[in-house]
């Protein structure tokens, strides 16, 4: 086959749909590739997408899109070896505005995908676009092996291992700094027990991460899920290497510990998976135009970290890149130009406002995984020290701690880590 | 199967559903270069589903086992990396 369309999208994740979505609402004839066998098939992420951005493709979308369960409470739980120190927000307003669900991404994804196709575009599964199809010096389609596809733009949302946007050379391979790789489990465990474990009414759910465990800057995370708990671990790619110690034993230590096995128990495996995450932020940010492509979600690596957010950044930038498609069929301009529009679109939305914001804080934690291993430990220490009794008085008890803390790290330490704190966040 | 005991990379690849090709999607670019690999086997100890092995002076490749997320092309440049063909490799029905 060789067609042409105004907009051939790789990928058929929260990115692509969004912009095909767009673009076909918009009247401009849209093809979609997805490797997978449907859309969703190559997904995984915690996780979580947010109401607010999907609203914007389908008003109360969770009376129809297979939701698990929407987000009543965020916890952090910072971890020691047979303790941990959680801290908690639960609210009803999330009962009254959801704020976040809980989705499994083969199942949402497919969903999502449909509203695409409702608008117009034409979704092709089983089909992998293999490279990009260049003509002086401009990109105008790409080939896959059925064949080549033309297109006036081709968006690439192929995802954090984006091999387009690569051969466009817009990005470089991620160093192993900026990546994580997250490995997670899909355990089964019957509603109601789900429900008792985690204080939760019917349709609930909780979103938590989990540091201290493990040796570097690595991070639980766990979701509830409608009659499934999704349990993972992101592991910093440099650290993991470093530590010399394979991803899937640190995950079973994980599993183990004293205050995560009660939460698990006589749950059923029900899927393993991995995937990576452009963690690096701004800075790590690819290029995300050329004449005739635009980058979208992780494949531009646009992923929040800190306030685990991506899906939401993915519909944004898919979004906006489709109007910077419409905008340019209408002058009939494709040239890097005329697209570069995109990133102007980008840097004045929350998307690479928020990464910017951030830009530094990879690299501050990077070079501070402190804040990863030791902090969490002394908060248990503390706290357990704080709740101890014995025939000392509260006097000594507090002298204790206090000794305890600072020979751990410096008053000077402390307050440096303080102040970079604030800076970093204001 | 209870997850209270620890379970191996192959307990838990069992209960993923792939269509496997007939040809890798993985390959070593240089295999000469693991004989003296600078990454003390960076591909091996970093992929979550055991793909990579050490057998007769040389490094194996399970790609039926792969579930694609690109962790030993970030940990070593000598590893070949590819999308499986169209419809094949992992298909999650969770994620």
């Amino acid at each position: 086959m060789t067609e042409k369309f105004d907009s051939v999208v790789v990928g058929a994740g929260p990115a692509g749909i969004a912009a095909a979505y767009t673009m076909a609402k918009a009247g401009l004839s849209v093809l979609v590739l997805e490797k997978g066998e449907k859309p969703g098939a190559k997904n995984m992420f915690g996780g979580i997408i947010f109401s607010h951005h999907t609203e914007k493709f389908a008003p109360e979308f969770w009376k129809t899109a297979p939701i698990e369960r929407h987000v009543v409470e965020y916890q952090y739980w910072f971890l020691s070896k047979q303790s941990h120190v959680l801290l908690s927000h639960r609210n009803q307003k999330f009962n009254g505005r959801y704020n976040a669900f809980t989705v499994h991404r083969a199942k949402f994804d497919p969903w999502f995908a449909r509203l695409a196709e409702d608008a117009g575009a034409t979704i092709i599964n089983r089909t992998t676009a293999d490279d990009v199809l260049k003509e002086n010096g401009k990109i105008v389609g790409v080939t896959t092996e059925r064949g080549n596809v033309l297109a006036d733009v081709v968006v690439a949302a192929d995802g954090v291992n984006s091999m387009l946007a690569k051969q466009a050379g817009l990005r470089e391979e991620i160093p192993e700094t900026a990546a994580v790789l997250a490995v997670k489990e899909v355990i089964a465990l019957p509603k109601q027990k789900i429900e008792d474990r985690f204080n939760l009414a019917p349709e609930e759910g909780i979103a938590a991460l989990l540091v201290g465990f493990g040796p570097g800057m690595h991070a639980g995370f766990m979701y509830t899920n409608r009659d499934t708990l999704s349990l993972g671990v992101g592991f910093g790619m440099r650290d993991l290497d470093q530590s010399k110690q394979r991803p899937n034993d640190l995950f079973e230590q994980f599993k183990a510990h004293p205050s995560i096995a009660p939460l698990i128990k006589d749950g059923e495996l029900k899927e393993y998976s991995a995937h990576l995450i452009p963690e690096g932020g701004y800075n790590y940010v690819s290029n995300v135009s050329a004449a005739g492509m635009l980058v979208a979600g992780d494949a531009a690596m646009l992923v929040n970290a800190i306030n685990w957010e991506g899906t939401n950044l993915a519909m944004t930038s898919g979004r906006l890149a489709a109007e910077t498609v419409i905008e340019a069929k209408k002058k009939h301009d494709f040239s890097e130009r005329s697209l570069h529009t995109y990133r102007q679109l980008l840097e004045n939305s929350f998307v690479l406002q928020d990464l910017k914001k951030y830009r530094d804080v990879p690299k501050f934690f990077e070079e501070n995984p402190h804040f990863f291993t030791e902090y969490p430990e002394t908060l248990n220490e503390l706290f357990y020290m704080w709740h101890v009794v014995d025939d000392e008085t509260k006097a000594t008890h507090i002298k204790k701690m206090k000794d305890y803390a600072f020979k751990r790290r410096s008053k000077l330490g402390a307050l440096k880590d303080a102040y970079h704190l604030w800076r970093l966040f204001s | 199967m209870s997850t209270q005991r620890t379970l191996s990379i192959t307990d838990k690849l069992y209960r993923n559903r792939y269509k496997v090709d007939e040809e890798s999607h993985l390959w070593i670019k240089d295999p000469k270069m693991c004989l003296k690999c600078p990454f003390d086997f960076a591909c091996i100890r970093v992929c979550p589903t055991d793909v990579y092995k050490w057998e007769e002076n040389k490094i194996t490749i399970t790609y039926d086992a792969c579930v694609e997320c690109g962790a030993c092309r970030i940990a070593c440049y000598d590893v070949g990396w590819t999308n499986p063909k169209g419809g094949y490799g992992i298909s999650y029905k969770y994620g």
